[in-house]
């Protein structure tokens, strides 16, 4: 089976071991992985700002870079295959060609976690992380794309994973985007609900399916003096986590 | 209190631990009990795609249902009004109130009264006017707005609360008990439904085919309001209708559930026109106001969807914004992501600029809303309008200008990263920024930003890719 990933630009430029966790978890279950050079970001950022306009020119690139072959699309990302998957068709309401593209690409599209269980059927990951571990649930993934179950269902098969649910693990962590810039006080506090349920786990490690999150948890405890271990889920999966 | 800007209000609002707390505790306290409620329904999915599908029909042919109420409520002995905007629904009950000679009005709940702020304008022709709802009554003491459109004084502690009533019945040594304080108010209230010479109240659903005004409560006191006073005028927004009894039957468990986590509420009181021969009470006169306000415009707009709203409050209490800044920081009527969508809507998108980017998009409420109405995307569409009429920063414009091109060429976009690794030297430190000039100091304010990795993903493919083919 091919796969044509889609990194995502914070994974791509800020979070390269993610995209290389993620390719190598792919090939573990014997998917050829193959890397569309062309791609950039999937422009939600602006699409979320109002600026429609310019998340369409990089919907536009999008397609263009990934209509080149049909394989499966697979981001590591719930938030970024959101946005493809339900936010290119809408944007290209009145260019009925375009929607049209748009739909069958997004047809193309998984969110990582989602793709190893529901369509490689992976039961077994034959990783192994010691630590006690709880998961974010991030907005888009859980809510957007009604993925709840597969990035657990993989954590808990990880050998030495230490399972612990976090007290509403599905709220918002306040990343969303420019709006932890843009509101950044509120953001913040959404931020410390967040941590402060996480904390409440005595976990040692959290776990999240996307980077935006990560970076907001993480960069929030890191101010505080007080981190604790974060990794996307690919990187437990992959087993490549440093200590 | 609302003064300043949404932003400058929320960054007071977030240290105030005290309002934290409270939001926590009830908001926490009306998911709960939604959860529980809605999931013990056979099939709650199906009821809210019910609940769905008939506010959508009755916005699509809101001038025939409006028809159909204004005959049942008038065959029925009452009067209807047709009010344009807030001032002239006004105006209507002011007239009503004058004819009357009415000293006194005894209001029960209604968000469309202080939408209108109906209760200034009688005061200024000098009728009193007693709010007779519990939460209402305590905000009304303080002389606030509601900050909850179920729990109007959900910021108040008890500590407030038996202050407000010291100061309001002169009853020393309250316990901080809600009982207790609950009969104060009772005892205090009581006596005004008697003296009143008209009960305003809201309406929650208006049935078309009978005519009949439905109010939800819990205290019982909306069934004085209208049973009472010689005259009652329930102020409707026209959007409100439920067709037929079998749709309220659908929309009414939809609203107690979702709302306050109740099988039904307390009190559903169904007031049919005034008081028939041998009926031992109700009004002597029954009027509706049926008020447009703003409504009507966003009928025939693609934000449509956002007067499917039935006010139950489940998008407020889900709402990490609404729980971090609470209702006062919106300085609207109605708060939360509910609010953010209609008061753009209802008041124009400058007085209100703000709120539509007052949410992370997390999609909470979307999941909450009993008759799932799509807020996040209706909040995404007015930023997208704002963008349209240029009132985003134009630092911020140009900014999204040149996103859309670096997306768009792989080599600028290429350039850009590099150019960015150079530009974040002098601000890094162990792979991180502490610091950042705007409007990334947003961001470091509160949080680490990580820096540019020094190799991207797209540079490492190249060693990454060969493996596979070997
Ligand atoms: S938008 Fe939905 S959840 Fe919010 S108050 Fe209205 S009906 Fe309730």
């Amino acid at each position: 089976m091919k796969v044509s990933l889609f990194v995502t630009c914070l994974v791509d430029l800020f979070f390269p071991e993610v995209g290389e966790a993620t390719v190598k978890v792919l090939r573990e279950h014997g998917v050829e992985v193959d890397f569309p050079r062309g791609q950039t970001c999937c422009g939600q950022p602006a699409f979320n700002s109002g600026y429609w306009d310019d998340a369409r020119a990089a919907a536009r690139h999008f397609l263009d870079v990934f209509e080149a072959t049909d394989d499966y699309i697979v981001t590591p990302s719930g938030s970024c295959a959101l946005m493809v998957k339900q936010e290119y068709p809408h944007l290209f309401e009145n260019e009925p060609e375009t929607k049209a593209r748009a739909v069958a690409v997004a047809q193309r599209v998984h969110e990582l976690s989602s793709f190893l269980i529901d369509v490689l059927g992976v039961e077994e990951v034959g990783a192994r992380y010691e630590g006690r571990v709880t998961y974010h649930a991030s907005c888009h993934l859980s809510r957007g794309l009604g993925v709840t179950e597969p990035p657990r269902r993989l954590l808990q098969a990880v050998d030495g994973v230490e399972y612990v649910e976090m007290e509403d693990a599905g709220r918002c962590c306040g990343f969303g985007g420019t709006f932890a810039v843009k509101m950044a006080d509120v953001s913040n506090a959404m931020g410390e609900d967040k941590i402060a349920n996480i904390r409440a786990t005595e976990a040692d490690t959290l776990v999240g399916c996307d980077a935006g999150c990560l970076m907001q948890i993480t960069g929030a405890m890191r101010r505080s003096g007080r981190p604790i271990k974060a990794y996307h889920l690919a990187q437990i999966l992959a087993g490549e986590t440093e200590s | 209190m609302t003064t300043g800007t949404f932003t400058e209000r929320a960054t007071t609002a977030v240290q105030d631990t005290q309002l934290r707390d409270a939001l926590a505790r009830a908001t926490v306290h009306f998911v709960d009990g939604r959860l529980t409620a809605m999931g013990e329904l056979p099939d709650p999915d199906g009821l809210r795609d019910r609940g769905r599908a008939i506010r959508r029909e009755v916005l699509e042919n809101l001038d025939e249902h409006l028809a159909t109420l204004a005959d049942a409520v008038e065959a029925a002995g009452g009067h209807v009004h047709w009010a344009l905007d807030g001032d002239e629904a006004c105006r209507i009950v002011g007239q009503i109130a004058e004819q009357h000679g009415v000293e006194l009005a005894v209001k029960a709940k209604s968000m469309t009264s202080e939408e209108i702020e109906l209760n200034h304008v009688l005061e200024a022709q000098g009728v009193s006017v007693v709010e007779t709802d519990l939460g209402e009554w305590i905000i009304q003491l303080a002389g606030e707005r509601p900050s909850h459109i179920i729990a109007p004084a959900v910021h108040k502690t008890i500590e407030d609360v038996i202050e407000l009533f010291k100061t309001a019945t002169g009853e020393e040594g309250l316990p901080a008990e809600i009982p207790a304080l609950t009969a104060v108010a009772r005892r205090a209230l009581r006596q005004r439904f008697v003296e009143a010479g008209l009960g305003i109240s809201g309406v929650n659903f208006a049935v078309a085919e009978t005519g009949t005004v439905i109010l939800v409560t819990n205290e019982g006191n909306g069934r004085f309001v209208t049973s009472l006073p010689p005259v009652h005028v329930a102020i409707m927004g026209l959007e409100k209708v439920a067709p037929t009894w079998d749709d309220l039957t659908v929309l009414l468990p939809l609203l107690t559930r979702s709302a306050t986590g109740q099988r039904m509420s307390s009190y559903v009181t169904a007031v049919t026109g005034p008081r028939r021969a041998g009926d031992i009470d109700g009004p002597q006169e029954f009027h509706l106001v049926i008020m447009d306000n703003g409504r009507s415009d966003i009928l025939d707009s693609k934000y449509r969807e956002s007067l499917a709203c039935i006010r139950c409050g489940a998008c407020l209490n889900v709402c990490p914004v609404y729980g971090e800044v609470g209702g006062h920081t919106y300085a609207s009527t109605y708060p939360g992501p509910i609010g953010s969508v209609i008061t753009p809507l209802l008041e124009g998108a400058e007085s209100a600029s703000e709120l539509p980017w007052a949410s992370s998009l997390c999609g909470a409420c979307l999941d909450a809303c009993p008759v799932r109405i799509d807020l996040p995307r209706m909040l995404i569409e007015l930023r997208d309008e704002q963008v349209a009429r240029g009132m985003t920063p134009r630092s911020e414009s140009w900014a999204f200008r040149w996103f859309g091109r670096l997306t768009r060429h792989r080599f600028l976009y290429s350039l850009a990263v590099r150019v960015g690794r150079l530009l974040q030297r002098p601000l890094t430190r162990d792979d991180r920024i502490t610091s950042a000039p705007p409007p990334l100091s947003g961001w470091t304010q509160y949080r680490d930003f990580p820096a540019l990795a020094g190799r991207s993903f797209s540079e490492r493919w190249e060693e990454m890719e060969k493996p596979s083919h070997d």
